[in-house]
């Protein structure tokens, strides 16, 4: 793929990856960063499931507990799965929409780096040795200055802020590419779901990020210098924390789950080889819940104290969320209705999502109930519901995603029979973790605390939870396996492996080139590709005529943008210590370090300004040596 | 949406959308604007929850001097008019005239920065400083972020002055100084916004 003989410097070995702006790539750097993050999340998973296997283990202490619950959440959602969901949404939506590439190709690198270091910030914590510790969502008092006086919720607000910039940059970047970058034809009512699901969650990003960088911002004032935001002392308000934090915290689920929506709409779509059903009414009911997500926050604040009015109008908002839920689970089913289903793994992911999810909904619809949720507030029965939407949920459809476009992103198929293995450990195992989970808390175990006494009806549902547990990092390993083995094989995956692909991801070669399509494709209906092989064509017919390509020039500024603000992170957290040595005094406590690091930011920003970028072309007699190869 | 490209090389009606690139930079530096609305929304929401606990310190009726906000806001709202009628001369491809109205923006962006500063010295003089209450917090961190986005605002404008100069107003440099005034107006918006729930209400308590 690679070409070298134009006059614009290009990168090989690691240098291309530090400097790439093709979303392709950021794609596959997504995908491996998102996976090295799930991975210590779900080890953390696994150390906190072996401390719960008996009554009174002394395998952990409880602050250690406390570091692993939170830096296990945080870890998984900021960092886990949202970068696997940014994975996937670069590496197809811009193939989907028949574009050659996103709207901001340097932002999109620079979202990955921003992302990248703000969570290896967050995660040097453990090195450093005061890790977060006040749960995934850091309330105040408990992660003000007063209760938590190492720098534990310091690795906490400056990491996600730096993360949290990634992620917005992403949205943007992803809303203007499918406002502006769709291809003839490629009408907004004739887009695939997962384009369109990725085109909800990216609005969600875009109104929720803000909300919780500005709560960061406050803890950090707080924290860092003295503010008094959540000091009650001077005035301040610790529920103030908990609006701003919830206001972008329930749209960050919705944020998470409508990806998993879209990668299901086009997988059972697939393999049950019928265009989805109710595909309108699948938009509209997306639409309707990116909206209710932000109608909704105080839900988690039942318990908090605002009244019953206000307790009344959240639960019915929540339970409202069930009409357009329960839409998509319909649609889902009928499509697969009189359909000739293909059992593959990918299918087997997304058709074991469907009855998890509901079950998860299901629970949500009780929790929706306040004066319910007073009983079951704080206790297992909450961490069962939320495991089954975000991992029965959200993560059977991103390994429904995966094995569905592994083969276009690598050009290789997943081992079927492997895949299918996986899934029944995963399943499994996920069932048996969290199932028994919500009798636990209906038997009354309370969540976020780091042992119990035996005798309470809770010693064998936590014998059994850790088994599942296991069982489903076996299966991730057993995903691990399979990644591996793969890339060994040949690289021979055809454009359409799956042989019933319906969009147009599926009529350009896998991987692609880097410029996706030599000619823009002509869109003339919905399922794009489908239509047209029902019409007896091999190819999409195209736009225009075979012409020159412009790219877009690599770039390290991002790659140093992001170390900058690492850099700031450091030296802003540090500024106040004493660390018995005169120069590092110096350079921290007179915000040197700080002031290096965002210089170092603003200066790629002043380059970036003032530097125009031509890109190159890939030329026409280029494109047609590529088709003879190809 | 689209703007009309003249093939005969003459400037275009719309130069900031004339191309793929400035389409795109133009409507995600509006979306850009839907995100910092909220930012800003979230610390007017902060600054409302927040104003009247005063604690110890000074309350806002005895802090505010309307006359000097008053000027602040005239500058500020004068720097918007300058601001349209440089990209006014951007659209008839007037150089000269747009650098001279951007030049006009940057000082008075400065203006205001320079009354804004003198007005956190006066309060950090009569005990109102960032660690005072929860509504000294609230004050410097909302009105603070606005001031910061302000000189971002004039030293991006500065830059784009010299680059323009350098490199020329074309379909490359055009969108850059577009965006930069929608930016500017934001900025001007939110002063409007801080001036009715700061101050004024702040008066009247």
């Amino acid at each position: 793929m690679a070409h070298t003989t134009h006059t614009v410097k290009r990168y090989s070995g690691l240098m291309d990856w530090l400097t790439t702006v093709d979303h392709k790539k950021i794609g596959v750097l997504y995908l491996i960063a998102g996976a090295f993050f799930f991975g210590i999340g779900g080890i953390e998973a696994i150390l906190i499931r072996i401390q719960l296997i008996k009554p009174q283990n002394t395998f952990l202490d409880a602050q250690t507990f406390n570091e692993l619950i939170t830096m296990h959440g945080t870890t998984m959602i900021f960092l886990g799965v949202m970068p696997i969901i940014f994975a996937l949404m670069n590496a197809i939506i811009p193939l989907q929409i028949g574009a050659r590439d996103v709207a901001f190709p340097f932002l999109n690198a620079l979202g990955f780096w921003t992302f990248f270091f703000g969570g290896l910030l967050l995660n040097l914590s453990w090195l450093i040795g005061s890790v977060p510790d006040a749960g995934w969502t850091s309330y105040v008092p408990l992660a003000s200055t007063t209760y938590s006086t190492h720098h534990g919720v310091d690795f906490y607000v400056l990491g996600l802020q730096i993360a949290g910039i990634g992620t917005l940059l992403g949205g943007i970047n992803f809303l203007a590419t499918i406002i502006n970058m769709r291809a003839p034809g490629m009408s907004f009512m004739r887009m695939p779901m997962f384009t369109w699901a990725s085109f909800i969650t990216s609005a969600l990003i875009l109104f929720a990020f803000p909300a919780v960088t500005v709560g960061l911002v406050l803890l950090m004032f707080d924290r860092l210098f003295g503010g008094n935001f959540f000091e009650v002392a001077n005035g301040g308000n610790p529920i103030l924390w908990q609006h701003i934090f919830w206001i972008f915290g329930h749209p960050e689920v919705y944020i998470l789950i409508l990806p998993a929506f879209g990668i299901i709409s086009d997988v059972v779509s697939t393999f049950s080889r019928k265009r989805l059903f109710g595909y309108s009414s699948m938009v509209f009911a997306t639409i309707l819940i990116g909206f209710l997500g932000f109608m909704v926050w105080a839900h988690h604040m039942f318990a908090t104290g605002l009244g019953p009015v206000a307790n009344a109008l959240f639960s019915i908002a929540t339970m409202l969320i069930a009409v357009p839920t329960g839409i998509k689970i319909f649609n889902w089913l009928f499509t697969m209705w009189g359909g000739s289903i293909k059992f593959t793994a990918a299918n087997l992911y997304a058709v074991g999502f469907i009855p998890t999810f509901v079950m998860g909904g299901v629970t949500g619809v009780m929790l929706a109930s306040a004066p319910a949720d007073f009983q079951f507030h704080d206790t297992y029965f909450v961490v069962a519901h939320f495991h089954y939407v975000i991992v029965g949920g959200l993560v059977l459809g991103l390994f429904a995603g995966l094995h569905y476009w592994w083969p276009k992103m690598f050009g290789r198929v997943l081992k079927e029979g492997l895949g299918k293995a996986t899934f029944w450990m995963f399943f499994i195992g996920f069932q048996l973790t969290f199932f028994v989970q919500h009798f636990l808390g209906l038997t009354g175990m309370p969540r976020r605390v780091f042992t119990y006494l035996p005798n309470q009806r809770f010693d064998l549902m936590n014998l059994i939870s850790t088994i599942g547990a296991i069982m489903m990092g076996i299966g991730v390993l057993m995903f691990l396996w399979n990644v591996l083995v793969t890339s060994l094989k040949p690289a021979n995956a055809s454009n359409d492996p799956w042989e019933d692909g319906r969009t147009l991801e599926w009529t350009i070669p896998s991987p692609p080139p880097e410029y996706n399509f030599k000619q823009t494709p002509l869109v003339r209906g919905y399922d794009a590709w489908w239509k047209e092989k029902m019409e007896g064509n091999t190819e999409m017919q195209p736009a225009e005529p075979v012409g020159s390509i412009h790219m877009p020039s690599p770039s390290i500024l991002p790659f140093f943008m992001g170390i900058g603000l690492f850099i700031a992170g450091f030296g802003f957290m540090f500024a106040k210590d004493d660390f018995n040595n005169a120069l590092l005094n110096g350079l921290f406590n007179n915000y040197v370090v700080a002031g290096v690091g965002l210089l170092i930011t603003l200066t790629c920003m002043f380059l970036r300004s003032v530097i125009d970028d031509p890109g190159y072309h890939i030329e026409k007699e280029e494109l047609e040596d590529k088709g003879v190869k190809a | 949406m689209s703007a009309p490209v003249h093939a005969d090389g003459q400037w275009p009606h719309e130069p900031e959308k004339a191309t793929l690139e400035g389409r795109n930079k133009v409507l995600g530096f509006w979306l850009f604007l839907g995100g910092e609305a909220v930012l800003f929304g979230t610390l007017f929401a902060t600054f409302l929850a927040l104003r009247n606990s005063i604690g110890d310190g000074p309350a806002a009726s005895e802090l505010f001097k309307l006359p000097m906000i008053a000027a602040a806001t005239i500058i500020l709202l004068a720097s918007s008019l300058t601001s349209v009628f440089a990209v006014q001369a951007l659209h008839q491809n007037r150089v000269k005239s747009m650098i001279q109205w951007l030049i006009a923006t940057v000082v008075l962006g400065f203006a205001f920065l320079g009354l804004e500063i003198y007005e956190f010295v006066e309060y950090v003089h009569e005990g109102h400083t960032f660690t005072t209450s929860a509504f000294s917090t609230a004050f410097y961190t909302l009105v603070g972020f606005h001031g910061a986005h302000v000189l971002f605002g004039v030293v991006w404008i500065t830059i784009l002055i010299v680059q323009v100069q350098k490199k020329g107003l074309n379909l490359v440099t055009a969108p850059k100084v577009y965006v930069s005034a929608i930016y500017w107006h934001f900025i001007d918006v939110v002063w409007v916004f801080i001036f009715t729930v700061v101050y004024l209400m702040g008066k009247v308590g």
